[in-house]
């Protein structure tokens, strides 16, 4: 009984060395006869076994839709409701190999209620064969099925034309359906498209070359699979490796694990943790039990750093000098999968690689008619719907496009309360970049903020009488901080009442809202890194406290400037003295309304004692000096 | 590293998808557990898990759904493979079978199978609490398998709803479930029979001795070779043991597993004939042909 020898067999598992697996998908419409064609493509390579073809027999009996002959599509149709129906509804996988390649099919339903087990099965093949009826040509469901197809990013297709016993191998009519399917899939980008005129039923170009179809010289359906190349181009990108796992045994070992999505890595090489932006090198690569020197596309690894970084489940190893994007806003195209409507603004979990975050549709840009590719309108997204939407995430994603990279480009939609897959999506780019942002290895915070602008950021909070000099000083220190490179604003208090303050009069209230308003903006400003000058007379001992309870410790300078008030009356430069005398202006500081001098100043320039010069000086040495500090 | 990837091409793509599959199970769940029925399908799940998680032990255990009527170099086996990987056994008898003194030859392979297999099963991961459980089922097995996805929701109570299965697109496992849910996890989803042996030959994977031809006392019955393996055999009149060269495509319950002939003594001439096989290795399981359909009924009542 056994053909093969024992003492062959290393030569037929060196044989089994250079076979690749191919993975396709039989696509078309209801009763094209998928399920029969893969069941002779698996009763020719010899898959199906004594015991299988004996349950067949009795099945066909049973279930069969072929008369007194075997129905082949009850090998592939293992549900008892298919069978019952005769129908697919579910995708099957079914396994055979030839001497040049190992095949894994994925049988999927017909019938558009099952679009969505069509797309699943598509999301993970190479090639799709699509079936056409000879007698029917291409219909509806064709079209669906091959746009699915395309946008899933099969880039190979056979066009099988089926049933062609039923029109007497008709040359004319097979080359009719050709030019018909071409013309609709030829603007669909394909990087193949092969015809074959077939007879799942009967055999003709399935295995072996039909005699009845003289006329067709080109390959077998199995003979173009077995040769045809599918050729996937990963190992040319750069180093991508979403975390799936920290392995930490114990304190002396934490391995970053996870299966390359794109390109190769060797021990030594920088690789950056998106999205923190922190950069380190590969100190060991484990594949298995075996420690070795470099990896690649496909391979699942466990990668040690040579510095304690921080990464976890959902952050992407990246090579450092090539480093993904990083965003929260997308345009994606979304397959809709669930019952239940998807409206714009409802949360839904979505897992990319090994990140789940929060993301909302904000808005379905067009729906797409999957028959014709026409855009239409869309306010919501039914079961089996395709439209391009843009999608925002609760924190930033490290993705790719899809059509660069199928792990980091591709996503699903989950139902936060019943956990049902309800979408399938793949990006096509950021609406809005976040990446050189999070190329930085700092949290982005006040101190990498101010870090990059290389000063320590301040609030100098310049009070004293009208006329004193506040503003005068506050541009001219300005001037000199800008000469120096630093980055600087100031705030007075002419012009802040002039916008964000103009609703604001004279009031007490008003006064004390006038300064809590600026002390917000300063706060802002120095958050944002700046050295903020504020130029307000700002009165009172409690509204200054309650400015310099918005900062930090050491970060709000208090300056004094004291002039006397007989030099602000003499300079009056606005002439704002002379009307308060004249009583057209009421509540002015240091006529009619008090002023409290500052108890215990950080700096105290007494301008008339001093030269103006004299006191920028001050106060450069105060801000270079704490700048030094750091 | 491109000696291994010579060494091991064609599994090389299998093998990083379970391992994948294995780890995207474990940092998801709350609380992981591995079936392990000590057969060739679990040595190799076993042996892809430990790759998984080296240098560290896997970081769940294995549990044995004992039906008491196991081959006794089964059990052999399971004690020194769990000793290799220094994960913890949890072994499970249904006691209410043990209570009744329920066997395949008393009760039948049908009550049997439910009480010690099914039930039991459900009784362990719903004493334990597991939420996620692993097991070697492969699609290329049986029909309804090839339908089943990788990670196979449960309702409430393990019932399977073929008619109910969450779209499993690109490699993208949907992991959530509420209360009362539970997952099973088929690491080796797409791999074939040869692939597994082809597996255990090119990683040295230590296999139960069964599954390699030898002088075995066997009893014709129905047609096929059951192996005595123990003196709960209930000869009928006039039927005694003879020795015979054979092996075992698949391994379970002893009274439930027909041997074949064979001279397959070693891991090649294994391959070699499960390349030249004519009938499927389910073909030695006693329970799957009771009538049509009968695995996808056994796995909507829960069976694996």
């Amino acid at each position: 009984m056994t053909t093969l020898q024992a003492t062959d067999i290393s030569t037929f598992i060196a044989g089994q060395h250079g076979k690749e697996t191919l993975r396709f998908i039989t696509c078309g419409s209801v009763d094209d006869g998928k399920s029969t064609l893969i069941g002779r493509l698996l009763f020719e390579s010899k898959s199906i076994f004594d015991d299988q073809l004996q349950s067949l027999e009795t099945d066909s009996r049973q279930y069969g839709t072929q008369g007194e002959q075997v129905d082949l599509a009850l090998l592939v149709d293992g549900l008892q409701a298919e069978r019952e129906q005769g129908i697919t509804i579910d995708v099957a996988y079914r396994f055979f190999a030839t001497d040049r390649r190992r095949y894994i099919v994925a049988d999927t339903p017909g019938h558009e209620q099952y679009t969505r087990n069509m797309a699943t099965g598509a999301s993970t093949a190479d090639l799709a064969v699509i079936l056409i009826d000879a007698r029917k040509g291409v219909l509806t469901q064709t079209r669906r099925h091959t746009r699915i197809a395309a946008m899933m990013g099969i880039r190979h297709v056979v066009l099988a034309v089926n049933k062609m016993d039923l029109i007497d191998c008709d040359r004319a009519r097979f080359e009719a359906i050709v030019a018909d399917y071409r013309a609709f899939a030829d603007g669909l980008g394909f990087a193949s498209l092969q015809s074959i005129p077939v007879s799942g039923l009967d055999g003709d170009n399935v295995l072996h070359p039909s005699a009845r179809m003289s006329w067709y010289s080109g390959p077998t359906l199995m003979g173009y699979l077995d040769r045809v190349d599918v050729g996937r181009e990963g190992e040319r990108s750069a180093f991508r490796l979403p975390v799936q796992w920290v392995n930490r045994p114990n304190l002396d070992f934490r391995g970053f694990c996870g299966r390359i999505a794109e390109g190769r890595i060797g021990v030594g090489a920088a690789v950056r943790v998106l999205p923190s932006g922190t950069v380190t090198r590969v100190k060991e690569i484990w594949l298995g039990f075996d420690s070795v020197d470099e990896a690649g596309q496909g391979d699942a690894v466990t990668l040690t750093l040579v510095d304690e970084v921080d990464a976890s489940r959902g952050d992407v190893l990246v090579a450092a000098e090539a480093p993904a994007e990083v965003a929260d806003q997308f345009e994606a195209r979304l397959l809709w999968m669930a019952e239940h409507l998807m409206s714009p603004g409802r949360q839904y979990l979505m897992k990319l690689a090994c990140r789940e975050v929060t993301a909302t549709v904000t808005e379905i840009k067009y729906r797409e008619d999957v028959n014709t590719g026409v855009h239409l309108a869309a306010k919501t997204l039914g079961l089996n719907e395709i439209a391009t939407v843009n999608l925002s995430t609760s924190a930033p994603l490290v993705f790719e496009p899809y059509r660069l990279n199928r792990t980091l480009g591709s996503f699903i939609l989950v139902d936060k309360l019943s956990f049902e897959t309800v979408g399938a999506g793949m990006i096509d780019f950021a609406l809005r970049r976040a990446s050189n942002i999070h190329w930085q290895a700092l949290e982005v915070d006040k101190a990498s903020r101010a870090h990059l602008k290389h000063q320590t950021p301040r609030c100098l909070w310049f009070t004293g009488l009208s006329g004193s000099g506040k503003s005068t000083i506050a541009n001219l220190l300005e001037k000199r901080l800008h000469a120096e490179g630093r980055h600087t604003y100031v705030l007075d208090g002419d012009n802040v009442r002039h916008g964000l303050n103009r609703d604001l009069g004279f009031t007490e209230v008003d006064r004390v809202e006038n300064i809590r308003r600026v002390a917000e903006v300063a706060k802002l400003m120095v958050d944002a890194g700046l050295i903020v000058m504020v130029s307000f007379i700002s009165p009172f001992v409690g509204e200054r406290r309650m400015a310099r309870d918005l900062f930090a410790p050491g970060e709000f300078v208090e300056v004094y400037v004291d002039t006397p008030i007989e030099e602000c009356e003499r300079r009056d430069v606005k002439g704002l003295y002379a009307k308060a005398r004249a009583g057209a202006l009421k509540n002015f500081t240091g006529i009619d309304s008090p002023y409290e001098p500052p108890e215990c100043p950080e700096v105290h320039l007494r301008t008339a004692e001093q030269g103006m010069e004299d006191c920028i000086d001050r106060l450069m040495v105060l801000i270079g000096d704490s700048a030094s500090e750091r | 590293m491109d000696h291994l990837r010579i060494k091991v091409s064609p599994m090389l793509a299998l093998e990083a998808e379970s391992i994948e599959i294995i780890r995207e199970a474990v940092a998801t769940a709350r609380n992981p557990v591995m079936l392990y029925s000590i057969g060739k399908d679990s040595s190799v799940m076993l042996h892809l898990t430990r790759k998984a998680f080296h240098p560290a032990p896997p970081p769940f255990p294995l549990m044995h759904v004992d039906t008491g009527w196991k081959f006794r170099a089964m059990y052999s086996h399971r004690e020194r493979m769990v000793a290799e990987s220094g994960m913890k056994l949890i072994s499970y008898t249904n006691p209410q079978g043990v209570a009744e003194g329920v066997g395949p030859f008393t009760h039948g392979s049908n009550y049997h199978t439910d009480l010690m297999k099914t039930q039991a099963l459900k009784q362990a991961l719903d004493t334990h609490g597991f939420d996620l459980v692993f097991g070697g089922a492969r699609r290329d097995e049986e029909k309804s398998r090839a339908k089943e996805r990788i990670f196979s929701f449960r309702a409430p109570g393990h019932r399977w709803d073929p008619k109910a299965q969450r779209p499993e697109l690109w490699n993208l496992y949907n992991t959530r479930i509420r209360e009362g849910e539970t997952i099973r996890v088929f690491p080796l989803s797409n791999w074939t029979e040869l692939d597994i042996w082809h597996y255990i030959h090119a990683e040295n994977i230590p296999i139960v001795p069964l599954y390699l031809a030898a002088e075995r006392p066997v009893v014709r019955r129905g047609g096929q070779w059951i192996m005595v393996d123990d003196d709960r055999f209930p000869f009928a009149e006039g039927e005694r043991a003879e020795m015979r060269r054979v092996r075992f495509r698949t391994l379970g319950c002893w009274p439930l597993t027909a041997a074949i002939e064979s001279d397959a003594d070693t891991l090649e001439a294994v391959i070699a004939e499960t390349l030249n096989a004519r009938d499927s290795e389910r073909q030695g399981r006693l329970i799957d042909s009771d009538e049509p359909g009968s695995m996808e009924k056994k796995k909507q009542e829960g069976y694996f």
